[in-house]
């Protein structure tokens, strides 16, 4: 059994109104110092398949298919073990 | 002539669109499940607002995959009438069927209010009974309809015509405050190439009536109707 | 649906006293569930012999306040329920059910969802949506508005901020996913509220008389279905007391709050209305507060039959869930659907093509027993009426408060006249109870259904019923301060204010629900505000000629500091019978002269312009007289329906000054002037904004004043003409002395932009 754990971001140039906000509300926090923050989704598939190389292409797959909009976004991914 | 109103799990707009055609063309309208694989009776695809699959993963993200859609794209690649209206747009946008995306309202709140939008462009068959640089009294309410598109795309769509609906004010002048999304150039519809596939945020079939407020939503369906009718006339011809 | 069934200090309470294995119920227990020695030693009379764990559980919840309302069922006897048109009454269903001709039946209904709030604005809203939502749909009926009645503490206190925005993002989330339009509603900021936030929601739909569902269970043998979501561990929280084999999971940090899904509750509205169409559903409930107990044993009871169900069936999401546990989840989205016996593939077939469970999982007995099993062993056997109609009901000891006497006490001496009314006016446009509220009202979307026709900002709002040319008038009114200072004489108000709201737009009121929010109701003080609002509430119900369909009642809404105002909430429906007859409430044209119809005695007492101005709340509330208050309105009424008038706008918060100027603005494209040389006696301040019933500010044409004046003294309604509607100013004297005088358009932006300005600048 493989976990998926897939890190999807707004590209750069599009830009990101909830992030803009969150930097303003740490700014008048006081906190000092931050640059940029940026705002994504975070993505866990668990998978049945006991390959971790078919894993890695099934993910690929579904993110160029449904999970990612290449339009705005783009994506990372770690596959990891779970272990009963 | 018949329309086709496309129903999807969690469409909201799909009646309202069924009774505003019906009202102002007196046309045949009818609904189709999402999961209809035969469109051949219809000469025009409404895809409806709502949130269709709640707008999970992101609007229109799923219900784009739904098998109608697959004819709904050959329909348009054969040069068939297909308009989508809020959700209806955005599903267009993430099947490929029309250029950009949409992201969340600059403001980060859905938003419900008339708006008044420029018709760019009046040489399509959704827009051929306004005048160029017309100013519709139209309502918009959505959470996601702030457009996005690249320069390149932007620049291309520009040349084509593509744009057909810009966010103004009562004059017709395009200003910051008149935008309500934050969308790129002001943009609240565009078109496809062939000029058959239509997407807009504004919700026509929200002012088709006067009871309601405003009727400058009929030109639209009455466009439609007439284009319609004229394909056919030609046909027979 | 709705409130949680005790004080939020008995829940944490209750936590710890469960986090423990236990062989014997003891009397810890049986009080951490919220129930005295007496009911368990009834509870033991009832069953003869002890019960088991799950159903003390079931008795808990069963003859907790919220569904059994004991507290509060002897004072509610009060209300007049029956009428001409009313099919269903208070108590009888889920929600009220009201005659609108032409074959058709209106289902409307308010809640509120207070405490969960409070702890998580966004779902404690937003699952209060989806309960009320579900109350209309349950009945067969396809919910056409919402309509939702908001307190919260100051703007200035950044935690009533926080709540207003979560709620307000909330009520949105659920409501526009679900596309039933959020019509209108009120929100009013108290200092009152500031610890015990005010959620009340009304949703209201049409329904085909001969289509009418109830929620019985009837007919032995049939079927009982469930419906929808997957049943986990919501609601529930650290008090989930599992049986002997406690697992980690039962004492997990669980949120105490449930978490809404608009989209599946779009779902089961659409498979419920497709399955009431093929007529084999015999009764149905939605499973609100403690889901499968509640509507498993209510249907039984109204439908005087006895019901089995086999747990084991229910579709779950978590692991390891015990019978308790299944009994008493408030997972959401889920109905309790009876279906004839032999038809069930029908409703299978056609939850299956929206994707959703739906399970039979038992059947309807003779016994009159709720039976639950768990497979083959009984887990819970109960007569039915034991957890409803013979559930204990207590006369709760009241007494006058001892703050009235010196609350009533108003020194006007001691209120300084101002000088300036220019500053106090724009002051007053600035309140956040009179400025616009379309920061809140456009994130809801109000138009989706296209059968809005008079969008949020008016008196009411008004929906069109399509192939008909009738529209329903929809209004939600309350004034906690009214009724802290006399409530009875709020009580009053409180239905007299909806009905002239509903009057306004062309409406005859027809009936109400209402939303009845107090603190904790063994305080005979409380208990005596809230006897008095239902007496005064009751009153003005018979002599207006609207009886009361239903609603909700929440107490415990107070904290060590005190409780909230008694604030009783109340949602009017009203009738129009043909839409060309709408009227709306501001200005036409230049040249219209204004009039006041109606009399009475202005005063501060309890008004905003004292709260706001002067941050008193003191005084006695304006007296109403509610014969001449009926008067009025249908005087109104009859001008509205002979189209001798063009615009009504009743006066209340804010008095005179504030009314005449809505009337000015509440049309952004026209926004049109006054210039009015009042001739009266009183202080000025009184005259500009005290507070008075039964007036209305009403224009016409030149042309019709003389047969509107003939028609008043006919009717013996007084009327006054004030002005007449310029072009632009707006200017208010008293005997040529100029009190007010603005540049409209300056007034107009103050007014428009305070509420968003405010919440802006306090968070930054």
């Amino acid at each position: 059994m493989f976990n998926a754990k897939i890190y999807i971001s707004l590209k750069e140039g599009v830009s990101d109104p909830q992030g803009v906000t969150i930097k303003h509300a740490l700014d008048s926090l006081g906190y000092k110092g931050v640059k940029k923050v940026k705002t994504g989704k975070y993505l866990q598939v668990e998978l049945e398949i006991n390959d971790k190389e078919r894993v890695k292409e099934e993910i690929e797959d579904m993110c160029k298919k449904i999970l990612v909009n290449p339009v705005i976004e783009n994506y990372t991914y770690k596959i990891e073990e779970i272990k009963e | 002539m018949k329309f086709g109103v496309v129903v999807f799990p969690g469409s909201n707009c799909d009646y309202d669109c069924w009774w505003a055609i019906k009202k102002v063309t007196g046309e045949k309208v009818d609904f189709i499940w999402h999961k209809e694989e035969n469109i051949e009776e219809f000469d025009c695809i409404v895809l409806p607002g709502g949130f269709s699959y709640g707008d999970y993963l992101r609007a229109g993200a799923i219900a784009r995959f739904s098998p109608v859609m697959r004819k709904v794209k050959e329909f348009a690649q054969k040069g068939g009438l297909v308009i989508g209206i809020c959700n209806g747009f955005q599903i267009l946008l993430e099947a490929g069927l029309l250029p950009g995306a949409m992201r969340k309202n600059k403001n980060l709140l859905f938003i419900c209010k008339y708006t008044y939008i420029k018709v760019e462009n009046n040489l399509t068959p959704f827009t051929k009974l306004f005048k160029k640089g017309e100013v519709a009294k139209i309502p918009i309410a959505h959470f996601e309809g702030n457009y996005y598109v690249d320069e390149k795309t932007l620049s291309e769509m520009k040349k084509n015509n593509q744009i057909i609906f810009r966010y103004c004010n009562k004059e017709g002048k395009i200003t910051e405050d008149s935008n309500p999304n934050g969308s790129v150039e002001a943009i609240a519809g565009i078109c496809n190439k062939g000029k058959n596939v239509l997407g807009m945020m504004p919700h026509p079939e929200r002012c088709s009536e006067a009871i309601l407020g405003s009727e400058d939503g009929k030109l639209i369906w009455e466009s439609i109707k007439i284009s319609l009718a004229k394909e056919r006339a030609e046909r027979i011809k | 649906m709705g409130e949680h069934k005790d004080k939020p200090g008995k829940r944490a309470g209750r936590e710890d006293k469960m986090k423990k294995k236990l062989d014997k119920i003891d009397m810890e227990l049986v009080k951490a569930h919220g129930l005295t020695e007496e009911e368990y030693e009834k509870i033991k009379k009832i069953l003869k012999r002890e019960p088991n764990l799950t159903e003390l559980g079931i008795f808990s919840v069963m003859w907790s306040e919220h569904c059994s309302y004991k507290s509060s069922k002897p004072v509610l006897k009060k209300f007049p329920t029956k009428g001409e048109k009313i099919i269903v009454g208070a108590g009888e269903e889920n929600a009220g059910v009201v005659d609108i001709g032409d074959g058709l039946a209106c289902v409307f209904k308010m809640e509120s969802h207070n405490h969960p709030s409070a702890i998580e604005p966004f779902q404690g809203a937003a699952t209060g949506v989806g309960g009320i939502i579900r109350d209309i749909f349950t009945m067969g009926a396809r919910p056409v508005a919402l309509m939702d009645s908001l307190r919260f503490g100051p703007l200035e206190d950044p935690r009533s901020r926080y709540l207003l925005k979560g709620v307000v993002e909330g009520i949105a989330f659920y409501g526009n996913c679900i596309g039933i339009p959020t019509v209108g509603g009120e929100t009013f900021f108290d200092r009152s509220y500031k610890a015990n936030p005010l959620v009340n929601v009304l949703c209201l739909g049409i329904v085909k008389k001969d289509k009418i569902v109830k929620a019985r269970a009837e007919g032995e043998g049939n079927t009982v279905f469930y419906v929808g979501s997957s049943t986990g561990r919501d609601g529930l929280g650290g008090a989930s007391f599992a049986s002997r084999e406690l697992t980690d999971k039962s004492h997990e940090d669980r949120p105490s709050v449930q978490i809404g899904d608009p989209f599946m509750e779009k779902l089961l509205l659409e498979a419920t209305l497709e399955l009431v169409e093929t007529g084999i559903v015999v009764g149905m409930q939605d499973m609100g507060a403690a889901g499968l107990t509640s509507s498993s044993v209510e249907t039984a009871s109204r439908g005087g039959t006895g019901i089995e169900i086999d747990i084991s069936l229910v579709p779950r999401r978590e692991e390891g869930m015990t019978p308790y546990e299944v009994m008493l989840s408030e997972s959401q989205e889920r109905m309790l659907i009876i279906v004839k016996k032999g038809r069930e593939k029908e409703a299978e077939k056609i939850f299956k093509k929206w994707d959703l469970h739906a399970v039979p999982i038992g059947k309807v007995t003779g016994d009159g027993m709720l039976k639950v099993k768990e497979r083959n062993k009984v887990v819970a056997n109960i007569p039915v009426k034991a957890l409803t109609t013979d559930a204990p009901v207590y006369r709760r000891r009241y007494k006058k408060p001892e703050y009235l006497n010196e609350a009533n006490q108003l020194n006007l001496s001691g209120i300084p006249l101002p000088d300036d009314f220019n500053r106090i006016f724009d002051k007053m446009i600035s309140s956040p109870n009179i400025a616009n509220k379309s920061w809140i009202f456009e994130q809801y979307d109000h138009m989706v259904g296209t059968n809005t026709i008079l969008l949020p900002g008016s008196d009411s709002a008004v929906v069109r019923i399509k192939e008909t040319k009738k529209a329903i008038a929809l209004s939600c009114d309350g004034n906690g301060r009214y009724c802290y200072l006399d409530p009875y004489e709020g009580g009053k108000i409180a239905v007299a204010e909806a009905a002239r709201n509903v009057v306004c737009v062309g409406a005859k009121p027809c009936a109400i629900t209402n939303c009845l929010n107090f603190g904790t109701p063994t305080d005979p003080e409380i208990f005596w505000q809230f006897t008095k609002c239902v007496e005064g509430m009751a009153e003005a119900c018979r002599v207006l000629g609207t009886p009361v369909t239903g609603g909700n009642v929440s107490f415990y809404n107070e904290n060590p500091k005190g409780a909230i105002d008694p604030t009783p909430v109340v949602g009017m429906m009203g009738l129009i019978e043909d839409t060309d007859l709408i009227l709306t409430s501001w200005f036409k044209e230049k040249g219209d002269i204004i009039l006041l119809l109606g009399e009475g005695e202005k005063t501060l007492g309890g008004s905003e312009y004292l709260y706001h101005i002067h941050h008193l709340k003191k005084g006695k509330p304006p007296q109403i007289n509610l014969e001449k208050e009926k008067n009025v309105q249908d005087f109104c009424l009859e001008l509205i329906n002979e189209k001798l008038i063009k615009s009504a706008h009743d006066l209340s918060d804010g008095g005179l000054a504030i009314c005449i100027f809505e009337c000015c603005i509440l049309n952004e494209e026209k926004i049109l002037g006054v210039n009015i040389d009042l001739k009266e006696k009183e202080r000025e301040d009184i005259l500009l904004f005290g507070e008075v019933q039964s007036q209305i500010v009403i224009s016409c044409s030149p042309e019709n004043l003389s047969i509107i004046e003939k028609k008043a003294r006919e009717k013996n309604v007084p009327v006054k003409v004030l002005g007449e509607v310029i072009e632009k100013d707006f200017v208010i004297k008293n005997n040529n002395k100029t009190l007010i005088s603005r540049d409209l358009k300056k007034t107009y932006n103050i007014w428009k932009n305070a509420l968003s300005q405010k919440i802006q600048i306090l968070e930054e």
